[in-house]
């Protein structure tokens, strides 16, 4: 049976469900003559769940362990020398052996006939397993929560019980994600760092992952200073937050302060849609337009520029960010009571310098959360910089020479070809540990500013 | 005192001035941010435009079937497998006679794309009496040729910085003189897959990996991010140690970089779970734990907009607090969830970092046709493309941009008019 077949039969059983059990509480509470607890539907949706979900879980669970028991059993099945193979060239066998198998061509090469059918054996047997354990599974759930029903049953309660049980599971999602996150980067990192020394790592000025394959190629040490990332990471970020910042704070007060509502109702959308810009499009503008643009301009003021610079990328990538800035400082500067206001008026001051000496210091923490969102924006954005910034590792602080970001040395060193073990891919979870790291403390900060100065003026 | 009243009737001036300048700043903070935004767009629909055009070439084709291979008594495999770039060669030799020299001979097989051959193939299997006849037949003009048509390439440039070179050029005057060059609206690029020829690539394969990839964002991430809105808004009890937890952490992640999802997708998804690499069901999976956060927040904003009485009338007539929260608070609340959701699936739809960690990068000329065919969405295609040193392709990037801001702007145009029409003011 394939899998689509199961799912449509557990579906199926899943409506019978619900159907037997409405019936069969009704039929149950006109024989004894009992007033049912609940309305008869909740008796269904406990059969219903019995005979489906239980089954499901089961599936599923077998579905994600499947591959990985299939694979060990053909390996341990193949000739000696295949046992000697590294991981990487077991994987492409078996690889190999299972798109032989599907497509269903003849094999000349003994061990891989052999292979492909004993694969092909398994995964009938597997099959087959899979689908008996699951339907008899439904079945049995369906018929012993059958059982189960009487008159003075609770189903209601049940049923309630079940939907917050799902409810709670879903929730949990985001805290398994975090926990996902935590997990996989920090265990390719520990491996990581058992080859490459922390501190080589963290304030080594040489970048250049490429591993010599030969004794004699000449630039690749496989050296992992990655110095040159955080330096190139926070330059360009910097410059992103120097256009960000004085633009999305300017707007902002112009917006709550100044504008009428009507071009208020009109700019702040249009502000907004900066953000809503698929961040490829921005990687595709700054490396078509801004860099040659920026290059050309270099040029007319005798400077030679590289086509990649670090101001094109930062350039693009403020504008990007300035809506975060402007609708977070927006909000708190609306927040501002207008009592505040209406006092430094009557002490004859302007608008500007209430503005700058009453509103800005009160709204000062929100704007400096503000800012601090922008800059985890700006650390973590990718494209951009993997379509505008260079990719080589130069320690620079130079705005007009190309530098590379720890984002861009990931995509890099995992968009290639990829073995799970090497320093190379490794060096690709360390950076995202590192990344993962720097945000998580700047959105912390960020949202414990916003939480303790919330309520200063409610 | 009179000399203090002089004193801030002179500074008057200087601080009005200065309030007048504050002023322009903000709106011309506005203004830069705007005109940023129309250089963009504006940029990107003048390189994309022409991308919805291509060139056709007509040619005279000469179907021999001496020069096909095929003999008296051919079966539709011969057929099939003839040799069509010979007709080809032998009938653009007949067009322009006295080309000599390989890199000449070259050239001029180059005017046509290299999908002309399959054209005529197709076509002759389709209609097997034009054997042995002349037919004038409409191709696919090379890349090139296109660009030039288009006013891409300068004649006036030296003939080295030029990608059509003088003698070529000829070719190309005679075509136009005798109206064998047309352009045409491209619908090819709507209707084929990924190509190293950029005549021949379209973004049809991209479109459909990008509905697959959003079909399992949508039904994996609305359920579980509308259950645990309700949840946390509805149900969680206060001052709970979990609860707490998980509010910090879906607060957290809605900021943590894309990227990094990519990372737990190959490490937790490809690694542990083996779900195949570049597939849309492992994209679908790693967007809907990067939707999740906007969908929770969203949803439980518009959950709590639904006033309290609500609540309380339920609760007052007997309901329990689930037939509460499910017959009347979530209907209530329908519309600013849904408006939630497709502003968290117009996030995703744009998204690309993520899927590159998972291998969705990989060059795919077919379409996919289901949620495990390796396939590659939108956005990458764009990344893809933009990496192209070809010229054809720099425009057909900004096409596909083009495609993807008008998938977008439906979306969020969407989400603007049912929280218009549906928002209750209660």
């Amino acid at each position: 049976m394939t899998l689509e077949v199961i799912i449509t039969t557990l579906l199926a059983l899943l409506f019978l469900g619900y159907f037997v059990g409405r019936k069969r509480s009704i039929a149950l509470s006109k024989k004894t003559s009992q007033k049912l607890h609940s309305l008869p539907q909740y008796y269904g949706y406990l059969i219903a769940f019995w005979s489906s979900v239980p089954a499901l879980l089961i599936l599923l669970f077998w579905a994600a362990l499947e591959s990985s028991f299939i694979t060990s059993a053909i390996v341990t099945q193949l000739p000696a020398q295949f046992q000697q193979l590294s991981a990487d060239e077991l994987g492409l066998f078996v690889n190999e052996i299972v798109n032989l198998s599907n497509s269903g061509l003849v094999v000349d090469d003994e061990i891989k006939r052999q292979a492909v059918i004993q694969y092909n054996k398994l995964i009938e047997f597997s099959n087959s397993i899979k689908s008996a354990v699951v339907l008899v599974l439904a079945f049995v759930g369906m018929f012993v929560a059958l059982t189960f029903i009487k008159p003075e049953m609770k189903a209601r309660n049940l049923v309630e019980k079940l939907i917050r049980g799902a409810m709670i599971a879903c929730a949990s999602i985001a805290v398994l994600t975090t926990i996902g996150i935590i997990f996989s980067v920090i265990f390719e990192s520990i491996i990581f760092f058992k080859t490459v020394n922390v501190f080589d790592f963290l304030f080594g000025t040489h970048w250049s992952p490429q591993e010599a394959i030969r004794e004699d190629q000449v630039g690749g040490s496989g050296s992992f200073g990655a110095l040159p990332l955080f330096v190139g990471t926070l330059l360009i970020s910097f410059i992103a937050l120097v256009i960000a910042v004085p633009l999305g704070l300017m707007s902002a007060i112009y917006l709550s302060e100044y504008s009428s509502p009507k071009f208020r109702s009109f700019a702040k959308p249009v502000l907004e849609m900066l953000a809503g810009i698929p961040t490829v499009v921005y990687g595709f503008f700054a490396a078509l337009t801004v860099a040659p643009f920026i290059r050309d301009l270099g040029e007319s003021w005798g400077l030679s520029l590289s086509s990649e610079s670090a101001l094109a990328a930062g350039l693009v990538m403020g504008v990007m960010i300035i809506p975060f800035v402007s609708s977070l400082s927006d909000d708190v500067i609306s927040a501002v009571p207008q009592s505040m206001r209406d006092g430094s008026y009557a002490m004859g001051a302007t608008k500007s310098e209430t503005i700058k000496q009453v509103i800005i210091p009160a709204a000062l923490p929100g704007i400096v959360s503000g800012v601090l969102l922008a800059a985890s924006r700006a650390i973590g954005e990718t494209m951009i910089v993997v379509m505008a910034a260079g990719l080589s590792a130069n320690l620079s602080f130079n705005p007009l020479e190309a530098v590379t970001t720890v984002t861009v040395q990931m995509v890099t060193l995992l968009t290639g070809d990829q073995e799970f073990d090497s320093a190379k891919t490794l060096a690709a979870f360390a950076l995202g540990l590192g990344l993962f790291l720097t945000t998580l403390v700047l959105n912390i900060i960020s949202l414990y500013i916003v939480r303790k100065y919330r309520e200063q003026y409610e | 005192m009179t000399g203090n009243t002089e004193k801030i009737k002179l500074k008057l001036a200087k601080r009005y001035a200065k309030e007048k300048r504050f002023r322009l700043y903000g709106i011309s903070a506005i203004a830069v941010s705007i005109a940023f935004l129309l250089s963009l767009l504006i940029n990107i629909s003048v390189t994309g435009f022409p991308a919805f055009q291509q060139t056709y070439v007509n040619i005279d084709v000469d179907i021999d079937s001496k020069l096909l291979n095929l003999n008296s008594q051919y079966s539709e495999q011969d057929l099939f497998r003839a040799n069509y770039s010979k007709v080809i060669k032998q009938s653009l030799k007949t067009m322009f006679p006295g080309v000599k020299g390989r890199k000449q001979k070259r050239a001029l097989r180059q005017l046509v794309s290299k999908s002309a051959i399959y054209q005529l193939r197709d076509f002759v299997i389709n209609n097997p009496s034009v054997l042995d006849t002349k037919q004038s037949l409409w191709f696919l003009a090379r890349d090139d040729v296109d660009v030039f048509m288009k006013g891409g390439i300068d004649r006036s440039l030296p003939e080295s910085d030029r990608r059509l070179k003088d003698f070529q050029l000829v070719w190309v005057d005679k075509l136009l003189a005798q109206d064998r060059l047309e352009k045409r609206f491209n619908i090819g690029f709507f209707t084929e897959g990924d190509s190293r020829e950029p005549e021949q690539a379209g973004i049809k394969g991209a479109i459909v990996g990008s509905l697959l990839t959003m079909l399992v964002t949508m039904f994996m991430s609305f359920p579980i991010g509308v259950a645990a809105a309700i949840y946390l808004e509805e149900f969680a009890p206060k001052d709970n140690k979990w609860v707490d937890l998980i509010e910090i952490n879906i607060n957290n992640l809605a900021a943590v970089p894309s990227i990094v999802f990519g990372l737990l997708g190959l490490a937790v998804f490809i690694g542990l779970f083996g779900v195949p690499r570049s597939v849309p069901l492992i994209g679908g999976l790693v967007l809907t734990l990067m939707t999740l956060p906007t969908i929770i927040i969203t949803s439980r904003a518009a959950l709590k907009a639904v006033p309290p009485s609500i609540r309380e009338a339920a609760l007052g007539l007997g309901a329990s607090r689930v037939q509460t929260t499910f017959h009347h608070v979530v209907p209530a609340a329908m519309p600013g969830i849904l408006t939630g959701t497709i502003i968290g699936m117009a996030q995703a739809l744009g998204e690309t970092a993520p899927l590159l960690m998972i291998g969705m990068v990989a060059f795919i000329a077919n379409v996919p046709q289901g949620i495990t065919d390796p396939s590659t969405v939108l956005p990458v295609q764009i990344y893809l493309w933009s990496d192209s040193p070809e010229r054809a392709f720099t425009e057909r990037t900004s096409a596909a941009i083009m495609v993807l801001l008008g998938f977008l702007i439906v979306m969020n145009f969407l989400a603007v008019i049912m929280r218009k029409k549906f928002e209750k003011k209660w």
